[in-house]
């Protein structure tokens, strides 16, 4: 039954590599998982892959730490798989030296004189080289029978500030090593991150920072050439009264409140009552709540001038936990089944 | 520990743990022998605001303080009129300078510093030699671990300046807090170290110790490397490193030096937080490595904490009400709902959940008898959003509560000091005073 990615998320039917990027804290490890379960539908096998060492996919699924081994983490409702896998950069420099190589030993004496530590860390680009790398070859692996083996890579990406140069940085690298296969590689990797095939997210809130990256980051992976696939506001609030509303039950109707809270058995309406006393501060709970609303509303005009397909995720009142990750993945395919 | 753990350990119900002592800010602010206060914590937490309340509370109450930010919003850096990235401190307009007070602030910008760096050090030559190299570029425009190290070195110029007696210093959006403590010394001592010494002279080093194999195996590396990564960029960074010649052993000491500047004294670490357990988890890790590290903690400043005026209403109270006026509403008063508006089952009620219920109920028989004849269902509906509004409020404070209560039973000697989540953003001046209150406040308005 498994078969090409197919008919389903609108735009990014043909987008294997899904990457998801975005301020740090706005949830993008969060929703890379959640895409993952909700990407692997019936007989299909999704990828989630993180690059930063972080281990927060373990962390997120309540699983050990990931080896550099891609295991199986989760079965999606309807009995898709996800797996996962945290890549790490010395080892992926380590296999890559081997492939190209044959390096053995001398592979462990690049080790010990940290130059290995070296290429990674500061050696232009060569740890991010090494990342998409090993990504955009899990979107091109196939089985015996010449199938993918996974439906679908989300990737867990560096935040938007870093997003544009860490994908772009093969580019970069194929100008800086001239030839050679670091040279050929990259070249291979960027034809893929900059297909349809691919396609980067950013997750934003509502909050004028996070949604002004997301406006610089489009247009940086834009001039970039790399394909933009949606904006996920996440964290999205219920709005319990709006401000007109509220304006009026401060201004005329603090006694009629009063009484209401009365009547729902919160004590006595009249001055200095218990009821009564609860008035004030709802009320100036519920204009904090009216000028968020309002500020949310500001975002929320500015994202739509970007003109981009958004998904839309709810705060969890509870936090986050599985049950929570399987909602939040239930409710994008509901959004993407949606159009 | 993972969040998994939040929902099931020290539990709602449990008592309250003793209180964390409060964090003296304005004490602080105020002491001559204070000269550096350092801003840090993980990404998104408040640093920045943080930062740059402090150099407004301080410069108020009549020190000439300097910030240094990095990357602030865009908003509070044009208000702050430090939008220009000249790299130099800034006078900052509309500061109250009537105590003889001053505040300048600047952001930082790395490249620059690291241009400085190279300017300062080497011949004109030399210097337009490395700056044109390419793997400079790279290295200059932000590999891991640059901004932390430039953060360090504009640190270490400013103070050298001597000429303010307060500086506020802000840390990079790094994801662990620790990077700021850890990065320059790495990126140090990569600049300075064995591995750049060997691709500079491999020859040499073997050599010298007539140790041939490592001779052997010194031209295997450099010749995997140049393989690697193509000679010509193998080349770029021998040049580069030959033209930082007269700089090595540089990097390492001047971290170093900011690092011993750091212990110091006159150094005050505050760690900022969210009550959030990731957020509070790095904290920790930060609190510990200061120790380890002879740096001074002066406490933790928890950002955006929530409060209400209203506490003594529990949210499942809450919650119920709203549903009996919900209900209220829709369904024309059946005689359960009715029943609560009978005088002795509201005494009940508020015998129930309110502290001085009893007495005050039978005062209040009469209130809602003249509101029956016209309920009014939109004010029930305004009501039962007051009140789920409210329901949503305490159970977001009694979740930050239990993260909380867990770092203090870890750290119970840390000040604490709070800051209550202001509802828009923190763009200007007033909004930064505002902060600096609550911080010197330390205990949110309203809880
Ligand atoms: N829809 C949501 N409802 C409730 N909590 C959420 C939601 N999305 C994310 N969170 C919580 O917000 C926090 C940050 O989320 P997450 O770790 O996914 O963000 P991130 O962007 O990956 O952060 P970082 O930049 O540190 O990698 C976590 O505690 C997560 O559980
Ligand atoms: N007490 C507060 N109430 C409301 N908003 C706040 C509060 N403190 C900070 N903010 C807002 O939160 C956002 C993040 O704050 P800030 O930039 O200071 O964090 P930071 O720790 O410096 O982040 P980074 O790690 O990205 O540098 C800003 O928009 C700021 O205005
Ligand atoms: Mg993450
Ligand atoms: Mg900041």
């Amino acid at each position: 039954m498994r078969g090409r990615g197919g008919e389903w998320l609108g735009s990014e039917a043909v987008s294997r590599l899904q990457v998801v990027s975005g301020k740090g804290g706005t949830g993008k490890t969060t929703v890379a998982a959640a895409l993952a379960l909700a990407l692997a539908r019936e007989g299909r096998r999704t990828l989630l892959v993180e690059v930063e060492g972080r281990q927060g996919i373990a962390q997120l699924f309540g699983a050990e730490a990931l080896p550099y081994e891609e295991r199986k983490i989760a079965v999606a409702s309807g009995g898709g798989e996800v797996f996962a896998l945290a890549i790490d950069a010395e080892r992926a420099l380590l296999d890559y030296l081997q492939m190209f190589y044959k390096l053995g030993s001398a592979g462990r004496a690049l080790k010990k004189l940290g130059a290995i530590d070296f290429a990674t860390t500061i050696a232009p680009g060569l740890r991010d080289v090494l990342l998409t790398g090993k990504a955009c070859e899990a979107v091109r692996r196939k089985d015996k029978a010449g199938r993918y083996v996974y439906d679908h890579v989300i990737m867990d990406a560096p935040p938007t500030g870093r997003i544009t140069r860490f994908l772009n940085v093969n580019d970069e690298v194929a100008g800086l090593a001239r030839f050679g296969p670091i040279h050929n590689q990259a070249q291979a990797v960027m034809k893929v991150l900059k297909s349809p095939e691919t396609a980067v997210h950013l997750v934003t809130l509502l909050e004028e920072m996070p949604v002004q990256e997301t406006a610089d980051g489009i247009a940086e992976l834009r001039e970039a050439g790399l394909p933009v696939g949606r904006v996920v506001v996440n964290m999205v609030r219920p709005h319990h009264l709006d401000e007109a509303t509220l304006r009026a039950a401060a201004d005329e109707r603090r006694a009629e409140v009063a009484r209401a809270l009365s009547r729902a058995g919160l004590g006595g309406a009249r001055r200095g009552g218990l009821a009564e006393r609860l008035v004030d501060p709802l009320l100036a709970q519920a204009a904090e709540h009216a000028s968020r609303v309002e500020l949310e509303r500001a975002q929320r005009t500015v994202l739509e001038q970007l003109d981009m397909e958004t998904y839309e995720l709810p705060l969890l009142g509870a936090g986050m936990d599985l049950a929570g990750l399987y909602e939040l993945a239930s409710e994008l395919r509901k959004q993407a089944g949606e159009e | 520990m993972t969040e998994a753990t939040t929902g099931t350990k020290s539990g709602s119900g449990g008592p309250r743990m003793d209180a964390a002592p409060r964090l003296p800010v304005d004490r602080l602010l105020d002491d001559p022998g204070t000269r550096i206060i350092v801003c840090c914590g993980a990404g998104g937490v408040g640093k920045t605001t943080t930062a740059a309340a402090l150099g407004v509370r301080a410069a108020e109450r009549g020190r000439k303080v300097v910030v240094l930010t990095i990357d602030p919003a865009r908003r509070l850096a044009q208000s702050m009129g430090i939008d220009s990235l000249d790299n130099t401190p800034r006078r900052v307009k509309g500061v109250d300078g009537a105590d003889g007070g001053e505040l300048h602030a600047m952001m930082l910008d790395m490249k620059r510093t690291f241009d400085e760096i190279v300017e300062g050090h080497a011949d004109a030559e030399r210097a337009g030699a490395i700056l044109a190299n390419p793997f400079y570029q790279s290295l200059s425009a932000g590999f891991a671990g640059t901004q932390e190290y430039m953060a360090m070195e504009k640190l270490g110029q400013l103070r050298a300046r001597d000429d303010w007696d307060l500086i506020v210093v802000d840390t990079p959006p790094s994801r662990s807090a620790l990077d700021f403590l850890d990065a320059p010394k790495r990126l140090g001592s990569f600049l300075d170290g064995k591995f750049i010494r060997v691709l500079m002279a491999p020859a040499k080093v073997g050599g010298r110790a007539g140790m041939k194999f490592l001779n052997v195996g010194m031209s295997l590396m450099t010749g995997t490397l140049s393989k690697l990564m193509g000679a010509s960029l193998l080349k770029d960074v021998q040049t580069f490193v030959a033209a930082m010649d007269t700089m090595f052993g540089g990097f390492r000491t001047r971290a170093d030096a900011t690092f011993r500047l750091l212990q110091a004294p006159g150094t005050a670490f505050l760690v900022v937080a969210a009550p959030e357990p990731d957020a509070l988890r790095e904290a920790a890790y930060f609190v510990e490595r200061l120790a380890a590290e002879d740096m001074p903690l002066a406490g933790l400043v928890l950002n955006r904490v929530h409060g209400s005026g209203a506490e003594q209403l529990s949210a499942e109270r809450a919650l119920a009400a709203a549903e009996n006026l919900e209900e209220g509403g829709i369904v024309d008063q059946e005689p359960g709902n009715a029943g609560l508006r009978d005088p002795a089952a509201e005494a009940d009620a508020a015998d129930g959940g309110a502290r001085d219920g009893g007495a005050e109920a039978d005062a209040d028989t009469d209130v809602h008898v003249d509101g029956d004849a016209d309920v009014d269902a939109d004010v029930d509906e305004i009501t039962a959003g007051l009140l789920r509004l409210h329901a949503e409020r305490m159970q977001v404070i009694a979740r930050e509560q239990r993260t909380r209560d867990r770092f203090t039973s870890l750290h119970p000697e840390v000040a604490v000091a709070e800051v209550a989540a202001l509802p828009g953003d923190v763009h200007d001046l007033a909004g930064l005073r505002a902060i600096g209150e609550r911080l010197a406040a330390g205990v949110p308005a309203g809880a």
